[in-house]
């Protein structure tokens, strides 16, 4: 063995966290997008043609949230091949938790006034704080919680369905289940999360108040760097020995088994980081829209990020992404055009993107650029 | 024993909790120069009996070949040991202390039993690389697996096996892209890396050339001493270009065991293997 082949084995190994293109064009995107939001929003004056509305950044940051829930879902479908249809229980989660902590800092400047009791609780006649909503007027507590409650329960879930080895359609179905469990669970006023009208009439976060421009355009850019952190820690994760293994999971389970891995606690630790990502996006979501309520629970909302995801192209992350932030996109502009037709838009989107681009669009623009660039480019199937 | 007399044992000042110990495995007993005990496995699938009161015994370092007619139990003998298929009644046992049944398929891999599947199955969406990397025989947890680098050693042992499969110019392909014979040495070769006690190794040379077909028979035989090798294999002629010892099943059972002559002239074996009257 040529020692110069030996220093090639060794270097290919050293996998570079932004090797690839669609790494570099994204945090690039988000960079340019995040400065153009600041200086537009803040510094350019409402009477100018180039200022940027206070409503156009939220709606940015709202894409941004949906970006980090679609690739919270592509982490564990598109390397794992576990289809969550469930992960917007996560997701509202990770808001109820966020939404929590904005009750409490409501204070006594509710409808009703009552320094302790969040609105909807005053109105049922509650006569006090029931004991799971201790310790959310506590930022900090709040964030744990965020991060605990949505990983805790994907822990226990993941460990029950895993460990029994239940794969493929069934554990999609028991996921819809989940999360439609769930939603029932939170219409009723008893469970104490608000009923169906949920958690709103927000106030203020950390101090700030919630309708000022800075506020809008600070949680905007939390949401660019968190997407971008997470994104960065995902391609870390997969990229190192352990993504290997995930993705031999996703091809050969039986095969992995034989060879020493406990492939169950593999498939549950990636299942509880994604629900993890899933839940802060929740949280990032709430205070922008003002609102959380059972409907996030809906299966309907995690079938509809399983389509962004297979839209934007599985198993890149990025491609979740473009995926997440198109689809909205076009359903913003679509629902203002043409509001009853954008299901069925959705329903084409899907079939159209399953029968002719399985590799969604970021695989589209990898064959094309294949094709500029000759047979030699082994970029877009190394990346599959 | 009450729960406070547990408790206490528990923070007593001398017990050394089980995540302090050192993982190392128990070692293989093998005192007896014996490896794998199989005593009277009965497998049945609704009424169908796939093994039907198995027993053999396979020596430490020897090359055993197992034959058999569609049917007669050879695959699922392997299920059963590797942990894939729980059996109904016997035992079986590695060395003379290590119980074979009551481990999942990821214990039995790292207790140093390697398994080639009869279809090849390698990770068709790494690259050949990384499939002996995942192979290697290193600590298989979450954090390790996460935090791995390659030492020396183990690029020097990837290196090797790459040389003896003969994939050294392919290493940076896609397992995918691979022939069916190089995909086939590809999965011994995820075997050899990993260095097992005990290799079972489910018809190897379906499908290969017979240039291919005398390789992997020179690197069965080079390999027995050293490790153990189980061979479950249809072809005779294969059989009998590595065999020195033979087992034959038929329908779930032991029909003869001896050197290829015996079992050529055994009438048993001829009037149901080779179908002569």
């Amino acid at each position: 063995m040529s020692s110069s082949l030996m220093n090639k084995l060794g270097h290919d190994r050293q996998a570079f966290l932004l090797s690839d293109t669609g790494s570099k064009v994204f945090l690039s995107l988000l960079v340019i997008m995040s400065l153009l939001v600041i200086v537009g929003n803040l510094m350019i004056p409402e009477t100018s043609a180039l200022h940027i509305s206070t409503y156009t950044v939220t709606l940015l940051g709202k894409y941004l949230c949906f970006a980090l829930l679609a690739m919270s879902v592509d982490v564990i479908w598109g390397y794992c091949g576990i289809l969550s249809l469930g992960h917007g229980a996560f997701f509202a989660l990770g808001g109820y938790g966020m939404g929590m902590y904005l009750m409490r800092q409501i204070g006594d400047r509710g409808v009703y006034g009552d320094p302790l009791l969040p609105d909807f609780m005053v109105f049922l006649n509650w006569q006090e704080l029931p004991w799971f909503w201790y310790g959310f007027d506590q930022f900090w507590f709040a964030m744990l919680m965020i991060l605990l409650v949505p990983g805790l329960l994907a822990f226990v879930f993941g460990w029950l369905a895993f460990r029994s080895r239940v794969t493929g359609v069934y554990l999609s179905i028991m996921t819809q289940a989940l999360t439609y469990a769930l939603l029932l669970a939170f219409f009723r006023n008893e469970m104490g999360f608000g009923g169906n009208n949920g958690l709103t009439d927000f106030k203020d976060i950390v101090g700030q108040d919630l309708q000022a421009d800075s506020t809008r355009v600070s949680l905007f850019v939390i949401s660019a760097i968190v997407l971008a952190f997470a994104y960065l820690l995902s391609r870390w994760i997969l990229q190192s020995k352990f993504g290997r293994v995930i993705i031999s999971i996703r091809d050969a389970e039986a095969r992995t088994r034989f060879l020493g891995y406990r492939t169950e606690s593999y498939k549950v630790w990636l299942f509880v980081y994604s629900a993890v990502l899933a839940g802060i996006a929740g949280a990032l979501y709430v205070p922008q829209v003002g609102i959380i309520n059972p409907s996030e629970f809906a299966p309907l909302n995690s079938i509809e990020v399983v389509v962004w995801v297979a839209v934007g192209g599985r198993g890149t992350l990025y491609g979740a992404i473009a995926g997440a932030i198109l689809v909205n996109f076009a359903k913003t502009r679509f629902t203002a055009i043409f509001p009853e037709a954008w299901l069925f838009a959705l329903g084409g989107l899907f079939v159209v993107v399953t029968v002719f681009l399985p590799k969604g669009i970021v695989g589209l623009l990898a064959k094309r650029n294949k094709k500029n660039n000759g047979p030699d480019n082994k970029v877009a199937e190394a990346d599959v | 024993m009450t729960m406070l007399e547990r408790t206490r044992e528990f923070w007593s000042r001398d017990t050394v909790w089980p995540f302090l110990l050192d993982s190392d495995l128990p070692t293989v007993n093998v005192d007896k120069e014996i490896i794998l005990y199989i005593e009277g496995l009965t497998v049945s699938f609704d009424s169908f009996k796939a093994l039907n009161d198995l027993s053999f015994y396979v020596n430490d370092g020897e090359l055993r070949c197992v034959i058999g007619a569609n049917g007669a139990g050879k695959t699922t003998f392997m299920d059963v040991i590797t942990g894939k298929t729980p059996c109904d009644s016997g035992s079986a046992y590695f060395g003379q202390t290590i119980n074979l049944l009551n481990k999942t398929e990821a214990e039995v891999a790292s207790l140093g039993i390697g398994r080639k599947f009869q279809k090849p199955s390698v990770f068709e969406a790494l690259d050949v690389y990384a499939n002996l990397e995942l192979a290697l025989k290193t600590h298989k947890g979450i954090l390790p697996t996460l935090l791995a680098t390659l030492s020396g050693e183990q690029k020097d042992r990837i290196a090797e096996v790459l040389d003896i499969i003969g994939l050294t110019q392919q290493h940076n392909l896609l397992a995918g892209a691979l022939s069916h014979g190089q995909k086939q040495w590809l999965e011994i070769g995820m075997l050899l890396v990993a260095d097992p006690r005990l290799l079972l190794v489910d018809e190897p040379v379906a499908g290969m050339t017979p240039q291919e077909t005398e390789h992997t028979a020179e690197l069965l035989t080079s390999l027995a001493g050293e490790h153990t090798v189980v061979v479950v294999e249809h072809d005779m002629e294969f059989v009998r270009s590595i065999a020195r010892h033979v087992t034959v099943l038929d329908q779930g059972s032991v029909l003869a065991e001896g050197t290829m002559d015996d079992i050529q002239n055994n009438a048993d074996v001829r009037r149901v293997y080779l179908g002569e009257a």
